[in-house]
């Protein structure tokens, strides 16, 4: 077990500094991020303070050392337009990012396990039908469409809703539908798969044979075995969807949080900014990915010697 | 065929001369959504590829004495503006034609390239193995972990928005897929008798890849190919919302919905009528995506 737990997390640090070196790599591709950021109207002099002052007259390969070494002393930098450590200007945005993600997921979990067990045991009958449709109209909608509807609907002909930020309970209503819908689609199919491939395993017919009722059998053994695959599939393809839906729902909904600071941030070319939140958001991801990685193989014992 | 065991459309297509009646049996075996779908995909291929002789007006000529006209059937209707006029008094049925048309085209450019790219590099991957194999495969793991709108937005920060831009950013949506299929079938492949023989007979590389395993691995590629096109014309349409794609005062679906948003209270109809092109059109992609992927996995079938 900790061997695997090992090399899951030798793998994943692995990934991580393939990703930085991309970003890092990525950013200087077409010379100084500077001279995107103040134009024309600049002195030479001047010009060459600022690179000074961001530590980009260095030459690269330092600057890629230094940048690495941030992930150790924590100094990465200034953001070019607030003139603050962006460590800072993150943080600040952690927090409402925070309650959208964990508000989104909550709906997604209570709605689309249920809906895909259901969708599992109704299979044949129009029940299981309309929840597929439903989970693939979610799936097809973009989510900025959702929210344009929603918007144009509960905030402009009903008047019921507000739009922009995050101040009361009510703001949570728009952006937390819109986020988890992609989700709640997504997970829905999942678990209704993970059910049947468990409803057709052998241990569910000794379990009928044994005399346990249907819904014992559908909890107890069902559920239970199906639970470990729903896991993981929330842990890898959840994860992304909503980092990535994070990003546009903030920016509808001006929400204070990563995402649109990370959107802000590309339109006004802060790359300092950007590069560092797109490292956090993405070692976030790598994080989730490799706890539920060890997790699967912890809970399920074919997993860790079938990858041994 | 080869293999027909590596060609999960063998039975779909018996041989050349019955493709057109595997294509036959593909339609009567379909629903009436499935049916739907393919046909409002066609109309929408139509009326983009028309788009310069159906569309009423030139897409960003302002007509400022008619702005924020509604559509037909309201007040203040303007003739000859059927859906409308938008805050500059340009012709919605035209913007949203024409957006419609780049849309189209900047997906289909996006997803070629993305399948060129994953694909090449997914032969290179499962052909050479080693060094190469780790490096591609470790560019793969690195590309999944980071969500691909943050990589749209450290691109279009770096270059800055352009349809050059657009183009290559959209190429790069989706190329992990294509190379780890790829990589998976080539591995699986050149274990076959067949690769083996041609490999024994002094068959070259590019001809053992081109001859006998690309041919074997068209089927997985054209349901990604789909799935993938309906994916990135969400992504085009969701960063040109962001303002962050195309430009004004080009138009795609995506950048009307986005930058009528501020009209929506008075003039809702400049953001309805690009979201309801943009939702036909990935229902029908995904549906059609869907329907192609049911039929290439066997083990579907039987569910």
């Amino acid at each position: 077990m900790i061997a695997y737990a090992v090399r899951v997390i030798a793998k994943a640090l692995v990934t991580f500094l393939a990703i930085v070196t991309l970003v890092f790599f990525f950013t200087r591709i077409t010379g100084n991020p500077i001279d995107y950021v103040i134009g024309q109207g600049i002195t030479q002099e001047d010009r060459a303070l600022l690179m000074t002052y961001f530590g980009l007259d260095q030459p690269l390969w330092l600057q890629y050392l230094r940048f690495l070494r941030a992930f150790v002393d924590g100094e990465f930098g200034l953001s070019f337009v607030e003139r603050r450590p962006v460590t800072e200007i993150v943080a600040d945005r952690l927090w409402p990012s925070l309650q959208l993600l964990g508000s989104g997921l909550a709906l997604t979990l209570l709605l689309s396990i249920p809906l895909g067990i259901v969708a599992a045991i109704e299979r044949k009958s129009w029940i299981g039908n309309a929840v597929m449709s439903f989970a693939f109209i979610g799936y097809a909608i973009p989510n900025f469409v959702l929210a344009t509807f929603l918007i144009l609907i509960f905030a402009y002909w009903l008047n019921w809703l507000p739009v922009v930020g995050n101040g009361t309970a009510l703001h949570f209503i728009m952006p937390t539908i819109t986020l988890s819908g992609v989700m709640i689609a997504a997970l829905t199919r999942f678990t209704r798969n993970a059910m049947l491939d468990v409803l057709g395993q052998d241990y569910m017919r000794t379990a009928r044979a044994k005399g346990l009722s249907e819904r014992q059998g559908l909890f107890k053994h069902g559920l239970r075995n199906a639970s470990i695959t729903i896991l993981s599939v929330i842990g890898l393809q959840v994860a992304g969807l909503a980092a990535s839906g994070n990003v546009v729902v903030e920016a509808i909904f001006a929400w204070p949080g990563i995402g649109d600071l990370l959107v802000r941030s590309a339109i006004q070319r802060d790359y300092p900014v950007l590069q560092f939140g797109v490292i956090a958001v993405s070692v976030a991801v790598l994080t989730v990915n490799a706890l539920v990685d060890i997790a699967y193989a912890y809970a399920d014992p074919r997993i860790r010697l079938a990858r041994a | 065929m080869a293999d027909a065991a590596f060609d999960p459309l063998a039975s779909a297509r018996p041989g050349a001369s019955g493709r057109v009646a595997g294509a036959r049996a593909m339609w009567r075996e379909a629903n009436a959504i499935q049916k739907a779908a393919f046909v409002v995909a066609v109309l929408l291929l139509a009326a983009a590829a028309l788009a310069p002789l159906i569309a009423p007006h030139d897409p960003v000529a302002q007509t400022l004495i008619a702005r924020l006209r509604p559509p037909v059937g309201f007040e203040r209707f303007k003739e000859g503006h059927l859906l409308g006029t938008d805050e500059l008094g340009r012709d919605v049925l035209s913007r949203v034609l024409w957006g419609l048309r780049l849309t189209l085209a900047l997906a289909f450019a996006g997803a070629i390239i993305g399948l060129l790219l994953g694909g090449v590099l997914g032969l290179l991957s499962g052909m050479a193995g080693g060094v190469t194999d780790d490096l591609v495969m470790g560019a793969v793991d690195a590309q999944i972990a980071i969500p691909f709108t943050l990589v749209a937005l450290l691109i279009l920060a770096v270059f800055g928005s352009s349809l050059q831009v657009m183009v290559i950013v959209l190429g790069l949506y989706g190329w992990e897929q294509y190379a780890r299929i790829v990589r998976g079938e080539v591995r699986k492949l050149m274990r076959m008798p067949f690769v083996e023989a041609a490999v024994a007979a002094g068959a070259s590389r590019p001809r053992i890849a081109f001859r006998h395993l690309l041919p074997n691995i068209v089927s997985p590629l054209v349901v990604q190919f789909t799935l993938s096109l309906s994916n990135i014309v969400l992504q085009e349409s969701t960063l040109s919302f962001l303002g962050m794609g195309v430009q004004p005062p080009t138009a795609t679906l995506g950048s009307m919905v986005g930058i009528g948003r501020d009209y929506m209270p008075t003039a809702p109809w400049i953001v309805i009528f690009p979201a309801l092109a943009i939702l036909l059109l990935t229902f029908a992609v995904q549906i059609l995506g869907d329907w192609l992927r049911d039929r290439a996995d066997v083990r579907l079938r039987s569910r």
